[in-house]
């Protein structure tokens, strides 16, 4: 009788670990609640611990290994020593194949997907050295800018001493000291408003919501301070300050916890929004956020923090605030999107290409207040046709506002309507079936693209 | 006190005659709080407040003539015309507002605290607090930070014992508002505010101990307003033998009082110093409507730096 460790699961958007430490060795005892060996997540250094008595017949991994996939078996615990392990082994995996599909319906599954190929592609042992992931790209940038400048500090929830909740702030408390990397308590609207009035006194601060789902707590602060005092003012008083963190859904945390805010905050004069993509636009883009004189609206995504990608050989690049960036060019219909969703459309523009050999464009907003209105409507003065694919709600999304600019700049060279690709218009669900069907999928792009050019 | 006070009677009354619209509430009544305080303060300290700021500007030395060109919305005024009443700033006198939304101002006044302190300035900043806000969220979170990071911020409560119709013993469980900061390790203190020279006492104490780097300090000011919370307000929420009870310890009359006994002033200076300023008033509301609206074209500035 023998029974295998898993890799576990140890957050809600984890897909691989690293095997930092064994704790235990082979043919040591353990009991239930001993801890075998540590496993670095996506978020932090977590102890795995035995389930079973036993005995370490096997480690499968050893210790340094990366990038090992939930699931995968690690280690073998045995009730007998003598056991025969390869045949023990044998017998755990096929047990395991019955039960892997745990996962097949998580939102997560396409893009893990694409994150694999991504990082087939970047072979962390073969790529250069300037691919990382965007975690690191929104890391480095931060440190590269309060190196330059000692009056951008950061702020929010256990960015210091935790290292980051999502550890994008990691390593800065060591560099930056107390002074400038500063844990708050659970207080969003009282260091979002602290913030700002520092800000409103020249300081450069940028606040880090753990999530922009409690940025809410704070939303009066954001608009009604940040965003008006330059304009109530009569010009006095600016408030150069960022506000960044991770938006929108992550993986089965539910309606509280999963929600776009990208049209909220486009919605107010005053306010920036940008909404990165990749590593690269993440670290030009944050670059342009943190030397701007206003306050800027930082949509991150939490799936996409591991995604690797190449960086410029200039490290100190900029992305201007107000530009889209043409991903990929085409000549049958447009594809406009940002964030998360411009992974999903290019895995839908293979298919499309594929299977119905259609040359989609492929605009990647970026920025998304101020919008880059000549990029998109050059597009479809070439394509005449136009799907918009975003994760927020259907209703008053940036996409609608982007129907408007169309209607307004290019009605006559359009040759169908414009489709909106949307999350469904209810609060986020809880279970993964239903998580699935509220988040648009590579199909509902697909399909969407074929209607506007008439395929059926 | 008699500045503000000839100020705001005029302010009402360009009110009344439709020059100055929108919300705007009057400082009558309250004036020794703001002039006992300020009367404190060194040119570099920074000043946040709520909506009822008039006072609180020409306390701070600003020019009535462009405080009533912003009441009446023109490009002379403080903000341009786009602030109004309750929006007005002067960034060269580190007056930071001026703010709208009740309770606002006290993390923002707090975050310039912090600035002071994370630039070792050795000024302090003096955040108002009106007994209303008491009770909203965001001043708990605030004392909760400036008290755990030590910041030099003075928060002055002016309590004037109602948040617009409704008494402080209707709105809060427990009327020594000072005391709240006490669960933050924050001392404070309950004063008179309609003695200008109990106020100028315990702000400076209060002043010397956040500027000596204790942290936050909350003062809270006894007062009253005359008028309704704003201009529409008719106040029938309080007895006429209220009102009266306190316009009989009249802040003007006890200041004037006062200096009349230690012969500071004598009564013909006095007179004439109130003649002096209904004069300057008169200039400042002359100012203000012979100065021109915004240009159109200012709509569309000032959105972004």
């Amino acid at each position: 009788m023998s029974k295998e460790i898993l890799m576990p699961a140890l957050s809600p958007t984890m897909t691989e670990g690293n095997l930092t430490k064994w704790l235990v060795k082979k043919g040591q005892k353990v009991k239930a609640g001993d801890v075998i060996a540590e496993i670095e997540t996506d978020k932090a250094t977590m102890e795995v611990e035995a389930v079973d008595e036993g005995y370490v017949s096997e480690l499968l991994f050893k210790e340094g290994d990366i990038n090992i996939p939930v699931s995968k078996p690690i280690a073998i615990i045995s009730q007998n020593i003598e056991k025969n392990q390869i045949k023990d082994k044998g017998k755990s995996i096929n047990k395991k194949n019955t039960t892997s599909n745990f996962d097949e319906n998580s939102q997560n599954k396409d893009l893990s997907h694409k994150k694999e190929n991504l990082e087939d592609k970047d072979n962390p042992i073969t790529a250069s050295s300037n691919t990382i992931t965007m975690r690191q790209a929104i890391r480095d940038t931060i440190a590269e800018e309060m190196r330059k400048n000692k009056d951008i500090f950061i702020m929010g929830e256990e960015v210091a001493e935790y290292q980051g909740a999502y550890k994008v702030t990691q390593g800065l408390l060591e560099e930056f000291g107390h002074k400038r990397v500063i844990d708050t308590p659970i207080s969003e609207q009282g260091f979002t408003g602290l913030a700002i009035g520092s800000a409103f006194k020249g300081l450069r601060p940028i606040v880090e919501f753990m999530t922009f789902n409690f940025s809410m707590q704070a939303i009066d602060q954001i608009i009604n301070s940040a965003a008006k005092t330059l304009y109530m003012s009569g010009g006095q008083i600016n408030c150069p300050i960022v506000f960044r963190g991770p938006n929108g859904a992550a993986s089965q945390v539910a309606a509280q916890h999963s929600q776009d805010f990208s049209s909220w905050y486009s919605h107010c004069p005053g306010l920036k929004v940008l909404a990165p993509s990749t590593p690269y636009n993440a670290k030009g883009l944050l670059r342009s956020a943190i030397k701007d004189n206003n306050p800027v609206i930082f949509l991150e995504n939490e799936i996409l923090y591991g995604l690797k990608g190449q960086l410029s050989k200039d490290n100190d690049f900029l992305i201007p605030i107000g530009t889209a960036n043409i991903e990929k060019e085409g000549k049958d219909t447009t594809i406009v999107t940002y964030s998360i969703m411009l992974q999903k459309s290019l895995e839908a523009v293979k298919i499309l290409e594929r299977e119905f050999d259609l040359n989609v464009e492929v605009i990647d907003l970026q920025s998304l207040r101020p919008i880059d209105q000549g990029t998109i409507i050059e597009s479809i003065k070439k394509t005449n046709r136009m799907v918009i694919v975003e994760e927020s709600w259907p209703f008053a999304s940036i996409g609608s506002e982007i129907v408007n600019i169309i209607q307004k700049e290019a009605f006559d060279y359009m040759d169908s309507p414009i489709i909106k690709v949307n999350s469904a218009d209810v609060p986020m669900p809880y279970s993964s079936s239903l998580e699935k069907l509220y988040l648009p999928q590579v199909d509902d792009i697909v399909k969407a693209v074929k209607a506007v050019n008439y395929i059926t | 006190m008699l500045k503000i006070r000839r100020f705001e009677e005029r302010a009402a009354q360009l009110y009344g005659m439709g020059h100055i619209g929108g919300f705007c509430h009057l400082y009558i009544g309250q004036e020794a709080v703001v002039v006992g305080v300020l009367m404190t303060i060194k040119k570099n300290d920074s000043v946040v407040t709520t909506y009822r700021d008039h006072g609180h500007m020409i306390a701070r030395g600003l020019d009535p003539k462009r405080i009533m060109a912003e009441l009446t919305g023109r490009e002379n005024g403080y903000s341009s015309g786009k602030g109004g009443s309750m929006h007005m700033f002067s960034k060269e006198n580190n007056f930071y507002g001026g703010h709208g939304i009740v309770g606002a101002q006290v993390p923002i006044g707090t975050g310039i605290a912090f600035t002071h302190k994370y630039k070792r300035d050795n000024n302090i900043c003096r955040t108002y607090i009106g007994d209303g806000a008491m009770n909203n969220g965001q001043v708990f979170e605030s004392f909760n930070l400036a008290s755990l990071w030590k910041l030099p911020v003075l928060y002055i409560i002016e309590n004037n014992k109602y948040g617009m119709g409704t008494s402080v013993d209707r709105a809060a469980a427990g009327t020594d508002l000072y005391k709240r900061g006490e669960a933050f390790g924050i001392k404070g203190d309950k004063i008179d505010g309609m003695n200008v020279f109990s106020v100028i006492k315990a702000a400076d104490k209060a002043g010397k101990y956040v500027r000596s780097g204790k942290g936050p300090y909350i003062l809270e000011v006894q007062t009253y307003r005359y008028r309704g919370h704003s201009m529409s307000d008719p106040a029938q929420y309080r007895t006429k033998k209220e009102l009266e009870l306190y316009k009989n310890q009249d802040p003007i009359e006890i200041a004037k009082n006062q200096m009349l006994k230690n012969n500071l002033f004598s009564e013909k200076e006095l007179d004439n110093l109130n003649k002096k300023i209904i004069e300057e008033i008169k200039v400042a509301a002359e100012f203000a409507l012979e100065s021109n609206y915004p240009k159109n074209e200012e709509l569309y500035t000032n959105v972004y730096v």
